[in-house]
């Protein structure tokens, strides 16, 4: 069973999203979504910068076999990368939800949040799918 | 029945296992009305005795001229060994190596493949080859398009003095995403693709600049000068270039301060007939820094269980079959077999043997430039430093002397003239390793008898 | 070992190249070389050895059966490839004339024929120099023809999900968007679906019958009518011609275009992954718009090539010459070897040989993707009950397979079956071969139950085990280099 921690919310695409406490969001994907690409092998991030609109693609993520599209799950500003999946992209595979965070946002709309999934509901799309 | 090995006793039994009565039955999910009865417009079987009469029959039709076109395509001496090991069955008849334990052979040839024209181009990372190089060509100019993250260009500059079919090409595979091609003149006098005719498209930026080194007139380029031209406008350098001219001439990777970041090209020279025109095989190489976006298979080395070396094919996800409609291409092949005999050819002439070759081509068509100079009315066209191919001017129209030369057995030469129009009466000639001088001789008598007698 | 590391300073195959070092061009030295490039130096017998051991590590049609789906791997016959290779047809120079060359176009002329008789199509090009190329040209000539017909608002190109990848990776090369179409329980496309994705952007779909799923298109007529009334063409892609040649032509089940891989129903060799050839054919109204060069046949009974001059409305050049020529002569040679009937025997023996197969391995207890139809040239078992069950995957069967000696099937493909094996054995393998693959399979499928350990580490009796794929990707080695001190200075 996948690990899915409660205080963050879920896009349906398999984004993890956190509201940090200067309002800023950091995404990265599910421990799910990771685990049905594999291992991973490449990150292609964004630039800093970059307006996104909700569900625009915005990364790629590369397993041998597989590569999935990152989609923004709120609309904002990309104001950091996490550099560290350029050398260490199993860092996804390894910690999902901590250091294989993706991409950090300062979204539009400080309550874009609530229009994401809750841990519960993710669940059941998991199960659903399956 | 050819190539199928079936017995009638065999057929009565497959089919009572599958549980029909009869081949037709099996076709049953087809609706009736679509099938259909005969092939009509194909000709009636022949025996492998009657098809080798015909085709020896056809082959003596086409007896060869005495060679000398290169313009993009040269008849070099082939080892014997080359064909001799390409056509060994499990290297011909082998599918690509997507079952790498079973396909370690032909993936470890490929290695040997990029990492040769790692040696040649001074560049990092090299693909296991695309279809040919005009065709190449057009893939690095999509590629420098997603590769160059500086600009948002969609333009390239691209040099008249470049091969027509190879422009042809590009603007073919290159037009429907809307990518824009503006031709830089070359200097009348020279030959040359200049910095002053780059700066003066008034471009203040641009996605990439492609250098062909020789170029298609066979003249060098200053190639320092116009890559570094190319890097202060944020663009990429794309190198196209004679594989067999690296072995004398400087490398892509070295061109100007930064290198130039993709170089593509036609692998024919190195070990492949002219077979009129294919199979050959485009290269192409990058720094490190673009692989992710370079087209085509990549063999990688890597270990296996045990931790012993091999080779698979890798960074598959950029392409068709993983990545579909966002893929860097479509291309799922590459010239496999072509990439072998390339290897193979590589590995027996070595940077000696392939300096030797080069120079004897040099030599060869200086030779016969001299030779032809001396012909009253025939002359260079350019002045600028040459390769192993030269423009020629003639004092008169060109395709009546090149057929009464093609009457003596004689291929003398490519007529620039359609594509070249402000050239007037000029062909493009070559004299590789292969023609003797008394060849070139034949060639000089003939074409001033020809010229003597237009007068 | 690699060749690079058998080389040692100063060692020569020196016959191959000209004995006298001639007198070094006058190169301008700024644009010269400093440094020799890092070539190997070996000898001539070095070289043999070497290749020789390498291809012995390969498997291949001529030396194990290879059922890999929708790939076609049957024999290559060996008169196709020494007649190819005479020495008048590998000498001759692109650019020579017509003149000098009429052996070799009177062969090509004949090929567009062949493969108009068996495409049903008015006009053919031989361009392409693979199916991904013919695919490209297809596509592209789509665009032209809505061009030409001022319909440029004709963008996007329907592609049933179970497509191959390269087809949508086509339409995006040809600036097209592309709408996945989904596919029914049966097998067949949805009909619905489908019909409710056409418009007026609608420029054309591009479909495989039979289909990647290993089932003929039952609706393919409906198919045609609808796209046909909704102003799209449809595209043919000849990756499963073998199935149907000679017994259903593209054009009469509707379609207005299609490529055909000569490397797969032609026998012309893989070579290790190319060079193929995939030559388009087009309805009339279509043909405008064909790559070049053609070939024509001249009011003398002569032929001469038809380039950008002579058809202005083309999609222009796809290579530098004529594309692969020397796989067009092969494919020629094998069509009149096998002449028509043997040409229509071809799908007969290939549905045979797949029909026969699935019966023995249904009647073993393996699962098929799509029980209730009749298999075309080929047919997909899944091996989710065996995954479930036993925790081995299909790449463990597959790499368990090359330890009999068998060639894998296609994997994971298409991406619609999960746990998917993907099976064509062709027409050209024997009852006994089939036989022995069918034990084969049988005899790992009770190692699953057995020693399911066995699966996850195979393969064991070849060159390497299993390569790590992952290792390749992150630690990226695509290029031997000489240590410092290698390169010789020249």
């Amino acid at each position: 069973m996948n690990e899915l921690p409660t205080d963050l919310r879920y896009s349906k695409t398999h984004e993890w999203a956190r509201l940090e406490d200067d309002g800023t969001i950091t995404v990265g994907i599910t421990d799910h979504a990771q685990d049905a690409l594999g291992d991973i092998v490449f990150v292609e991030l964004p630039e800093c910068g970059r307006k996104l609109a909700a569900d625009e693609p915005c990364a790629v993520i590369e397993s041998v076999k597989a590569a999935s599209d990152l989609y923004a799950p709120v609309a904002g500003e990309v104001i950091a990368v996490n550099a560290a999946l350029r050398d260490t992209p199993e860092a996804i595979n390894n910690s999902p939800y901590d250091e294989g965070w993706i991409l950090r946002l300062q979204p539009d709309d400080p309550h874009a949040l609530d229009s994401l999934l809750e841990s519960t509901a993710y669940a059941q799309l998991i199960a659903d799918e399956s | 029945m050819p190539f199928i090995p079936h017995t009638p006793e065999e057929i009565i039994e497959m089919l009572a296992t599958i549980g029909v009565s009869s081949i037709e039955e099996l076709f049953d999910e087809i609706p009736a009305e679509l099938r259909l009865k005969g092939l009509a417009g194909v000709p009636e079987a022949l025996s492998e005795l009657e098809v080798t009469q015909l085709m020896q029959a056809r082959a003596r039709a086409d007896q060869p001229l005495i060679n000398f076109i290169g313009a993009g395509a040269y008849e070099h001496h082939i080892p014997a060994v080359v064909w001799q090991l390409a056509s060994r069955g499990e290297f011909y008849s082998a599918y690509t190596p997507y079952q790498a334990e079973a396909s370690q052979g032909t993936l470890q040839v490929l290695y040997e493949f990029q990492s040769m024209m790692v040696a040649l181009t001074g560049l990092d990372a090299a693909n296991a080859s695309l279809y040919d190089g005009a065709s190449a060509l057009a893939e690095a100019v999509l590629m420098a398009v997603r590769a160059n993250r500086q600009t948002r260009s969609d333009q390239i500059l691209i040099p008249r003095a470049l091969h027509p079919a190879y422009r042809r090409v590009v603007r073919t595979l290159t037009e429907p995403q809307g990518i824009e091609l503006i031709e830089i003149p070359y200097d009348r006098k020279t030959g040359q693709t200049q910095v002053e005719a780059l700066a003066a498209t008034g471009i203040e930026e641009c996605a990439a600049v492609v250098i062909n080194q020789p170029n298609f007139f066979g003249v060098l380029e200053e190639v320092d000068a116009l890559t570094d031209w190319a890097h202060a406008h944020q663009a990429l350098v794309i190198a196209v270039v004679n594989p067999l001219s690296l072995a004398l001439l400087k490398p892509p990777g070295e061109w100007g301060n930064r290198g130039a970041d993709i170089a593509c090209g036609e692998a024919q020279p190195l070990g492949m007939p002219l077979s009129s025109g294919g199979p050959y095989a485009g290269f192409m190489c990058c720094k490190l820094g673009h692989v992710r976006q370079l087209p085509g298979r990549i063999a990688g080395r890597t270990i296996d269980r045990a931790g012993r070396s091999g080779f698979t094919l890798t960074l598959q996800a950029r392409e068709q079959h993983i990545r579909r409609g966002k893929a860097t291409s479509n291309i799922c092949t590459n010239q496999g077999l072509m990439v072998t005999a390339a290897t193979i050819y590589l590995a027996l002439l070595g940077a000696e043997g392939l300096a030797r070759v080069a120079a004897a081509c040099c030599a060869n068509t200086s030779l016969l430039a001299e030779r032809l100079s001396a012909i009253p009315g025939v002359g260079p066209c350019f002045t600028g430093p040459c390769f192993h191919e030269r423009v020629l001017h003639l004092p008169v129209a060109v395709p009546v002397v090149l057929e009464t030369l093609a009457a003596e057995g004689i291929l003398g030469g490519f007529d620039l003239n359609p594509d070249y129009p402000e050239l007037g009466a000029a062909i493009l000639v070559c004299a590789t390793e292969l023609r003797t001088p008394e060849e070139i001789e034949r060639y000089a008598q003939c074409l001033q008898a020809i010229l003597a007698s237009q007068s | 070992m690699l060749i690079q590391e058998r080389s040692r300073p100063g060692r020569r195959a020196p016959t191959q190249a000209p004995l006298q070092t001639p007198k070094l061009p006058d190169l301008p030295s700024h644009l010269c070389r400093t440094q020799r490039p890092a070539l190997p130096e070996v000898s001539e017998l070095e070289v043999m050895r070497h290749y020789t051991g390498l291809s012995q590590k390969n498997f291949s049609i001529d030396t194990h059966c290879y059922p890999l789906g929708s790939c076609t791997m049957k024999y290559n016959p060996r008169v196709c490839h020494a007649l190819a290779m005479l020495p008048a047809f590998l000498s001759r120079h692109p650019l020579a004339p017509a003149e000098q060359g009429q052996g070799l176009l009177a062969c090509l002329y004949e090929l567009q024929e062949i493969l108009k008789a068996v495409t049903g199509m008015d006009a053919v090009s031989l361009a392409p120099a693979a199916g991904a190329q013919g695919e490209l040209a297809g596509v592209l000539m789509i665009r032209a023809y809505h061009r030409g017909r001022g319909e440029s608002q004709r963008t996007e190109i329907l592609i049933p999900d179970a497509a191959h990848g390269t087809n949508p990776a086509s339409a995006a090369m040809a600036g097209f968007q592309v709408r996945e179409i989904p596919t029914g329980p049966d097998g067949d496309v949805d009909l619905a679906a489908l019909r409710s994705a056409l418009g007026p952007k609608t420029a054309g779909i591009m479909l495989t019958n039979p289909s990647t799923l290993g089932v003929f298109e039952r609706n393919i007529r409906a198919i045609a009518e609808a796209v046909h009334g909704a102003g799209g063409l449809l595209y043919y892609d000849g990756a499963n011609l073998n199935g149907i040649l000679g017994q259903v032509r593209p054009a009469d089940m509707g379609f207005d275009i299609v490529h055909v891989n000569l490397h797969k129903t032609f026998a012309t060799p893989h070579g290790g992954g190319g060079p193929g050839a995939g030559p388009v054919g087009v309805r009339a109204q279509l043909a405008p718009y064909l790559p070049v060069p053609l070939v024509e046949r001249t009011a003398d009974d002569g032929y001469r090539w038809l380039t950008e001059s002579d058809r202005p409305q083309s999609i222009g050049r796809l290579t530098a010459f004529g594309g692969n020529i020397g796989i067009l002569l092969r494919a020629y040679v094998y069509a009149r070897l096998l002449g028509r009937q043997g040409l229509s025997r071809v799908a007969e023996f290939a549905t045979l040989n797949a029909n026969y197969l699935l019966a023995r391995l249904r009647s073993a207890g393996f699962t098929l993707a799509y029980p209730t139809r009749r298999a075309s040239h080929e047919f997909i078992l899944t091996l989710k009950p065996e995954a479930r069950a036993f925790g081995v995957s299909t790449a463990d069967v597959a790499k368990r397979l090359l330890d009999y000696g068998y060639h894998a099937p296609t994997t994971y493909f298409p991406l619609l079956v999960p746990e998917c094996l993907l099976i064509e054995p062709t027409e050209t393998e024997s009852k006994q071969t089939l036989d022995g693959l069918a034990e084969a399979l049988i005899a790992i499928r009770r190692e699953c139950v057995e020693n399911p350990e066995l699966l996850h580490n195979a393969p064991h009796h070849l060159p390497v085990s299993r390569l790590d794929e992952v290792h390749a990707a992150r630690q990226l080695d695509l290029a031997w280099r000489p240590t410092v001190g290698e390169g010789s200075h020249g």
